[in-house]
């Protein structure tokens, strides 16, 4: 299944999660923001969430800066 | 850093949202270096350049469990990352709609202020001078006439360059300053923040202290009328002349 992150494909197993995809790119769950398909999704959904064909994330930190 | 939010005595620290890249991840995140228990965190929505993305940013941040608190800044102008007032007045409407705390990023405006006050911002942090400009307050009248009419808070943000900078804006009776890059690439960080701390305290403890006011001409610090006589007298006195 392909998906898209941060405007770029990826492939992704069926079935997997957001939490999932935010691992597989060595990256904290605690420590991620996503949008999907143009909204954002509450970190509590991260574990619930079924990426679907085609999904759209947008992937954000925290950085610093005033 | 956080030996430098450490020695700052700040309460708040602000981060920015950025995307993150999924090709070159690892490292600690910013967030491991903050003790959310003892600094409030203060989303920005720096990078916004209109109330569209700037109220998109601060969504994302607060479904992600970021605080409910922002910093609004609409800065399209990349050379001088001067806030846009129209769209930033716009976010701010929809954000404080939205049940967000709203601490917007102005020029040294005071009608913008007196609005932004009347959408529910819940502080005014209007600029000293451009970001990361380290040119200190070059708004000194604008700030004047905010810091005398606002009922909320006034945040002098951006410019402060030296603790100096951060004592006279407390001076003129600002509540608080938003530092970052004078103290983020001074050689020293910690020194430097613990130096703003100071400036901070300084200016805050003078305001309170109701300063002297400015004069035209010098005014004796000592009494000089009968200078020479009293000096005359004292020395004809038997009383403290040596025997």
């Amino acid at each position: 299944m392909r998906i898209f992150a941060n405007g770029s494909p990826y492939d992704v197993d069926a079935g997997a999660t957001v939490t999932d995809f935010i691992r597989s790119r060595a990256l904290d769950p605690r420590f991620v923001v996503v949008e999907r398909n143009g909204e954002p999704l509450e970190r509590e959904r991260y574990d619930d969430v079924h990426l679907g064909e085609g999904d759209r994330l947008e992937l954000v930190r925290a950085v610093a800066g005033g | 850093m956080r030996a430098a939010i450490e020695a700052s005595g700040t309460q708040m620290v602000t981060v920015a949202l950025r995307r993150i890249d999924l090709e070159a991840t690892g490292g600690p995140d910013i967030l491991e270096f903050i003790d959310r228990e003892r600094v409030q965190l203060l989303p920005n929505t720096s990078g916004a350049v209109d109330a569209e993305e700037a109220v998109r940013l601060a969504r994302l941040a607060r479904a992600a469990g970021l605080p409910d608190w922002v910093k609004l800044e609409v800065t399209p102008d990349p050379r001088y990352l001067l806030p846009d007032s129209v769209e930033t007045l716009r976010a701010a409407e929809q954000l404080v709609a939205d049940g967000f705390t709203v601490l917007p990023y102005i020029g040294a405006d005071p009608v913008l202020a007196k609005r932004l006050e009347e959408v529910g911002c819940a502080t005014v942090m209007p600029l000293g001078s451009w970001i990361g400009s380290n040119r200190g307050i070059r708004t000194r009248d604008g700030l004047q006439i905010i810091i005398e009419s606002a009922t909320v808070p006034v945040v002098v943000d951006a410019g402060l360059g030296a603790p100096s900078h951060a004592a006279e804006a407390m001076e003129l009776g600002a509540d608080a300053v938003l530092v970052n890059t004078a103290i983020a690439i001074a050689g020293d960080p910690v020194e430097m923040a613990a130096a703003f701390r100071l400036g901070v305290e300084a200016g805050r403890r003078a305001r309170r202290a109701r300063p002297a006011p400015e004069r035209g001409s010098a005014e004796a610090s000592s009494p000089l009328t009968g200078f020479l006589e009293r000096l005359h007298s004292s020395q004809a006195d038997p009383a403290v002349t040596s025997p």
